[in-house]
Order: C-alpha cells, then structure tokens, then sequence
C-alpha cells in the first residue's frame, strides 16, 4: 500500500508539471484540445492525491509499522479516532493533508467552471497547478510520508524492519480537537489559494474588474470561514489542554495563522468597495496576494523553526523551499502588477470622510496596520539578528498594547460602517441612525463603571458592542417593519424573510454579531484571577465565590495511560454545586505526561481547575485554580460567526410580489409599469 | 485637495498612535536571546536584560524544592545553573534531556528564570529508531 501511495503520488506530481506548462501552452495557442487536456491533467492531479492520502490513512488503519511515518505517530492501542486525525500529526504527512485539502478546492472550482469562465479559468488552472507543483515536491522529494523505516545494517546497507508496535502519538494531540482544529485551520490556509489564483489571473488576462471578483467572493467567504473556525479552536484546545489558564499567547504558531485572517478579512470588505464603485482595485489585489503570502509564510514559520515557539515541529531544511517558493510569488506577483497596473485604475474617488467608501478605507489601514504589527513583533528575532547581531524576542505586552486599540477601533467601523451612505453622508443621516446606539452604548458604559468596572479598555470595548449591537438590531427592525407591512406576519419572520432576501448583508450582520460576543468574552480577560495551592484530602481553597476542597484523589489505568484524578468538590456560598476531576495523564509509550483540565464554565465566568503537579518536598498534591470571566462569550460567539458566514453564502430568496383575488382575463399581457418580482432593494446598499 | 488633507491627517494620526504604543510594548517586553557560551562575555548594562538562554537539562540535575527548582542547562560544552522560581508548574515535557529555554536574568553566577519552556527529547529522524518530534509546552 505504501508503494501504490507514493507511486500516486509521482503520477501526482507528472499530471501537475502537465497542468502546469500544457497550461500555458493552452494559453498561448489557446487550441482546445490543450485546454481541456490541461484542465483534465489537473482534475487528475487531485484524483491522485486523493488516492495517496487514502493509503496512508490505510497504512495507519491496517496498523503497516513497516512504514516510518506510521511507527513514529502511530500504535496499535490508539483508538482509531485518533489514528484518523495521526496522518496530520508529523511534518510529512500534515503537507501531504495540506495538498489533500488543496486538491478538493482545486478540483472543485476546475469542475464547477469547466463549461464557464473561459477566457480566464485556463490561467486560473495554470496558477493552481504551480501551487501544487511546489506541495507536491515537498510531499515525493523532500519530505515523503511513505518512506519505508530501515536501519544501518551489517554491511552498512539500510536493512527495512518492520516493528511490531509504534510509538504512539504524542499525549498532547491526543484529544477530540485534535482532530477538528488542523483541517479546520488547514482548509482556510489552502482554501485561500483559489481567490489568490482568480486575482492573479484575472490580472494576467486582464479580465473584466467585477466579474473575478463575484466568481471568488464564496471561495473567499469558505476560506475566511475555515480559517476562523481554524484559529477559535486551536484557541479553545489551548485554553482546554495546556492548563496555563490562557488561549491565546502571541506565539508565533498562533500568529502565523492569525495574519492571513487580518489580511483576508480586509479583503472580504475592501472588495464591496470594488463591486459598488470600482476602487480600492489595486488594495483588493494586493491583499489577496498578501493573504496567500502569508498563508504560506505561516506554515514556513510553522515548520522551519525559524522562531522559536510551542508548537514547532522538528527542525529541518525544508524552510528553505519555502523561501523559494515565497520568493517566486511574490515576484510573480510584482511583475504582473507592474505589468497591467492600469487595468486596475480606479473609477472613482473618495468623497467624504464621513461615508461608507472612508470607513472601508479605514477599516483596510487597521487591519493591515495590525498584521505589519504582528507580523513584526513575531519576526523580530530574525530581524534583529540580521540587523544588529542579537536576537531580540518580543512578547504579549508588545502584541497587546498595539492590537487592543486596534481591535476597539474595529469594533467601532463595525457598528459605524454599515449605516454610513456611500459617497457622503449627511447630518440629518448621522444623527438619525446613531443617536440612539450613541446613547445605549454610553449608558452601558456608565453603568458599568458605576458597578465598580475601572478597566478603561473593558469599558470602551463593552460600551462599543453595546453600541454596534443596538446598530445590527435596529438594521433588523427597519428592515423587517417594512416587510411586516406587506406580509403582516411577526417581527421573527420578518426578519428572517429579511435575511433571505439579502442573505450577504445580513449574514453579514449576524457575523458582526458573533465578532461582538467574541469581544465581550475576550473584555473579560481583564479581570482575570488565580490561585495556587498545595493540598490535602479536606482542605480548601478560596476563589471568588467558589470553595474548593479536595475530597480525594486515585489513580486509573486506561488503555495506554494512568490517570492521576483528583476528586475536588465545589461549594458556593457553602452549598455544593459539583464535583471537578482535574487529572494528569502519564503515557505508557514515552513516559509524558498530559494535563486534563477541568472546567466549569457558565456566561458569567469559568472556574478552570488543574492538577499542577506535586510538591517536591510533601509529594502532596498541587492546585492551580483560575477563574476566567466571560470567556464563554469568546466560543458561543464563534459559532455565530460561522453559523452568519453559512447564512451570507446562501442564494437570495427573491422576493415574489403576490397579486390577489382578481381573474386576469386570459390572453391580456403584464400592464407594462407593474413588476411580477421585486427584490428588496435599500438605498444603502 | 482638502478632502485629501483630512484623510492625510487620519491615517497619520493613527499610525502614529499605534506607532507610540509600539514602541511601548517593545520596550516593556523586549527579551535578549543569548547562548549559555555568550553569556559567559556579556558586561555592565546587558547582564542586567531580560534574556533567553536555551539548552538540554542535564540528566540528573533537576531538584525540586519548595517555591524553587534547580537545575543545569547544558550546551556547546558549557553549562549554566538555573534556578527556576516561577509560580506556575514546569510543562510536562521538561525531563532529563529536553530542550529548554529558560527566561530571566543572570544573578551572582547562576540563571534565576521566571518562564521555563521545553520541547520534546526526541527529534524525528527517518530511519534508525524512528522516534517522534512534538510539540513542546510552557509555563506563562
């Protein structure tokens, strides 16, 4: 099986060299015969690796520990679960997924516009090719997950052994989100390749403005959906399994995936500016490749070890490929800007700073003030290095200090921007669609302060998604009052039929919405409390208003781990609420140990509770307890932001003008003025 | 032109603003990252940085104490004590052998360190053995 993979894998990589230069060929001579040849060398291309990345996942299932990359991640005791979720756990194997998760969106846009799109999807095809020409290099030369394991033999000639169990996979992977969080993310990640290769493109054939960008904007949508999804919950894993309290740590890990998303997000909005009046061409270009830049940047921090951090995998030569590679898209990129810079003239021109065109503008320059920021602070000891001899890191004040204005600001277009005109907006406008937000949103922060809350970033940002909310809610309400007077049906239904109407605009707002609950829940961090001690069976602690007392504690073998569980019992206001079992695993395989953290999580805070280890001179166990305000915001809002990004990528239902009662006499046409169909249109819009 | 002039003044202002806070940050979270060799040649005003030293624990040297565990980092044949006084527990992957990066500052010949990270012991290597390379954890 490992030699049908890796054979697959070659033919892989030939259909692609075929795709790639039949491809442009296609373009030059434009004979059809090379066009659909191409275009069926690169549905090859995925079909290929699509049978590769099933053998290896064969080779885990059939337990094949003659094969190297199975032995190290692998054992026969590994719930199959995880033995699915094993073939992303190594360096090769997550690039052989990364080209599997590639494939499926290539061979979905060379399906869905085989018989479309002509004049631009045989570049589209040629750049997709030459993305996973690279991968596949990486996946058959350099790092192949089907090499056979072997060892330095008698006569000093590689031996292959077969062994007879694995190593397992590592403890700390070892954990439902293991299995969601990499595809997630890496489903982002590749899936932001498909408008990065419409853009490139569109401006190699200097096809018609609007129309590459209306074909991408789902692709666009999909990507940014699976990259946040991506990124909230390898948060979540961190908050649930590391046991330091916290989710997110300005690692460079964290970072890498976080850059594309600003970038990317910047895109989504930036080119409504582009489909409603033809600017901001040259920003929507350049972000797109800067999105795809960095997604790539970011598995090349990920996997070369350039910056130090939590998650690097082994350290390996293979950044230098990836260099290369970043190298030659960048000036791929460059020079077919130059090239066709005035197919991306504006249209028109900014103004008013009082409109929507200015807050998209903005909104453009903080997110990409963000992501220089970040992108700096986490290339700082390379650079530093390079520049003045010592390397230099840069930590969480760094980040949070310039992100946290950033985000507040954010927060403030979000609610602002939608009701914003376009071009210029009037006073009367300004004060008819912000004077009650204006009011709720100060309200609440006096409210707040009046509570005792002093934190002036908690109170702005609470005060802002207090504002952004009554902004989204009234969109709503005006929007469904009008259709009620049609309809008479009730506000719920009105605001759904509302939404189905417009299904980008308001899933749009409801996306919003989640983001304001995410920055409730990240507000809390603020306040924030922790206390640790050693214990014994019937002592307590004190947190907030929880007590905790440490009934007893005992030890569990499982299939390929002991658990150390300590049974805690939580009382509050001395009434018992529930028993937690903060646990550390030790693993059989290699000695590590895990930490299981145990939370009790409600709106208002979550109660984390960890085993941190034992006291080295009493041997007694050691608690770790925290108490986390709000953070369950962070997680319902997520699911709001995805379940909003679903909503925006349904199609429109039109809307049906309904005429009652009355026989048409048969023959007699529409009386011209009178539309059968409306689609509800704002002015706004 | 006007209309240019105010957003101008804009973008200005918040990239300059940011900027500042930038600047701050940096200053307040910049960390040295030396190696135990080099630390042996600092002087004066650079010993008393925030710095990172980055090693492998020597096997056998890790005592717990209470509020306090010893240790030796080794590398590029030198080796330096460590004395790691953080509140938080050390990571599950710091034993004999691993790779650490300690965070704090050299005092009277000893390395006093507030964060502790380690990675893994073993590398991935493809054919003899065929041991697993992992993450690694930290304490904040």
């Amino acid at each position: 099986m490992d030699v049908f993979g890796s054979f697959a894998l070659i033919l892989a990589f030939v259909c692609a060299v075929y795709a790639f230069g039949g491809g442009i060929a296609a373009i030059i001579t434009r004979h059809p015969l090379l066009v659909k040849s191409t275009r069926q060398a690169g549905i090859a291309t995925c079909c290929l690796i699509f049978i590769a990345t099933f053998s290896l996942e064969y080779l885990f299932f059939s337990d094949n520990f003659s094969a190297a990359y199975v032995v190290a991640h692998s054992n026969r005791a590994l719930a199959t679960f995880y033995k699915v979720a094993a073939l992303w756990a190594g360096q090769e194997g997550s690039l052989l997924f990364w080209s599997f998760l590639l494939s499926i969106y290539v061979f979905s846009v060379l399906v869905a516009y085989r018989n479309k799109n002509g004049e631009l999807m045989p570049y589209v095809g040629v750049i997709l090719a030459g993305v996973q020409i690279f991968f596949l290099t990486l996946n058959n030369f350099v790092a192949s997950p089907f090499k056979a394991l072997a060892v330095p033999g008698a006569n000093g000639a590689m031996d292959l052994v077969a062994r007879a169990d694995g190593n397992g996979l590592t403890p700390l992977l070892q954990y439902p989100e293991m299995v969601i969080h990499p595809p997630n993310l890496y489903s982002g990640y590749t899936g932001f390749t498909i408008p990065f290769a419409f853009a490139l493109a569109a401006l190699l054939a200097r096809y018609p403005g609007e129309k590459w960008i209306h074909l991408t904007r789902k692709w666009t949508m999909i990507a940014w959906c699976f990259q946040t999804a991506g990124i909230l919950l390898g948060a979540h894993w961190a908050y649930a399994v590391l046991g330091w309290g916290g989710y997110w740590g300005w690692d460079p890990v964290e970072n890498a995936s976080l850059l594309p998303w600003l970038t990317g997000t910047a895109f989504l909005h930036s080119v409504m500016m582009q489909e409603k009046r033809g600017m901001m061409k040259v920003w929507n270009v350049w972000l797109v490749f800067s999105t795809f830049i960095l997604c790539i940047l970011g598995t090349f921090l990920t996997r070369s070890g350039v910056v130090s951090s939590v998650h690097a995998f082994a350290q390996s030569s293979i950044g230098s490929w990836f260099v290369g590679f970043l190298m030659v898209i960048f000036t791929v990129c460059l020079v077919a800007y130059l090239k066709n810079r005035d197919y991306l003239k504006s249209e028109n021109q900014l103004d008013a700073i009082v409109s929507r065109e200015s807050s998209f503008l903005f909104n453009n320059l903080i997110l990409l003030v963000s992501c220089i920021a970040v992108l700096s602070g986490t290339l700082f000891p390379v650079l530093s290095e390079a520049v003045a001899g010592s390397k230099i890191n840069v930590g969480a004040p760094f980040f949070n200090k310039v992100n946290i204005p950033i985000g507040l600001f954010l927060l403030f277009l979000t609610g602002v921007g939608p009701l914003l005109a376009w071009r210029k907006t009037s006073v009367e406008s300004l004060k008819r669609n912000f004077a009650g937000p204006l009011i709720i949103g100060l309200v609440a922060g006096a409210v707040l302060f009046a509570l005792g809350c002093r934190e002036i970033y908690s109170l702005i940002c609470f005060s802002l998604c207090f504002f952004v909310t009554a902004t989204i809610f009234m969109e709503f309400y005006r929007g469904a009052k009008v259709i009620r007077v049609r309809s008479h049906a009730s506000y719920l239904t009105s605001a759904i039929e509302l939404t189905m109407r417009n299904t980008r605009r308001y899933g749009g707002y409801i996306v919003h919405m989640g983001m304001v609950l995410v920055f409730i829940g990240l507000a809390g961090a603020a306040f924030n409390q922790n206390v640790q001690k050693e214990m014994q069976p019937g002592s307590s602690m004190q947190l907030g208003k929880y007590k905790l007392v440490l009934q007893s504690f005992d030890s569990k073998p499982e299939a390929n781990y002991t658990g150390l569980r300590l049974n805690v019992e939580v009382f509050v206001n001395n009434k018992p609420l529930m028993m937690l079992y903060p646990e550390r695993r030790i693993f059989e395989t290699n000695g590590e140990t895990g930490t299981m953290v145990a939370i009790y999580s409600t709106l208002r805070e979550d109660l984390y509770v960890v085993y941190a280890g034992q006291s080295p001179d009493t041997k007694l166990p050691v608690i770790h307890a925290y108490l986390n305000p709000l953070v369950k915001w962070i997680w319902f809002g997520g699911v709001i932001v995805v379940f909003g990004t679903l909503v925006a990528l349904l199609p429109n239902r039109r809307a049906v003008l309904v005429l009652s009662g009355a026989k048409q006499p048969a023959p007699e046409p529409l009386v011209h003025g009178m539309t059968p169909s409306v689609t509800y249109r704002e002015g706004r819009d | 032109m006007k209309k240019q002039a105010k957003f101008a003044v804009g973008i200005s202002v918040i990239v300059v603003s940011l900027a500042c806070l930038a600047w701050l940050g940096y200053g307040e979270s910049k960390t040295y990252y030396h190696t135990i060799a080099e630390l042996q040649s600092l002087r004066g005003a650079e010993l008393s940085h925030r710095m990172r030293v980055g090693g492998t624990v020597a096997a056998g040297s890790i005592r717990r104490f209470t509020g306090r565990v010893d240790f030796v980092l080794e590398g590029e044949g030198k080796s330096l004590p460590v004395s790691y006084v953080g509140s938080d527990p050390l990571p599950d992957t710091f034993v004999d052998k691993s790779q650490a990066l300690v965070e704090g500052r050299p005092t009277d010949g000893r390395f006093v360190a507030e964060v502790v990270q380690a990675k893994c012991a073993s590398k991935y290597e493809a054919a003899p053995g065929g041991t697993v390379a992992t993450s690694s954890t930290a304490t904040r």
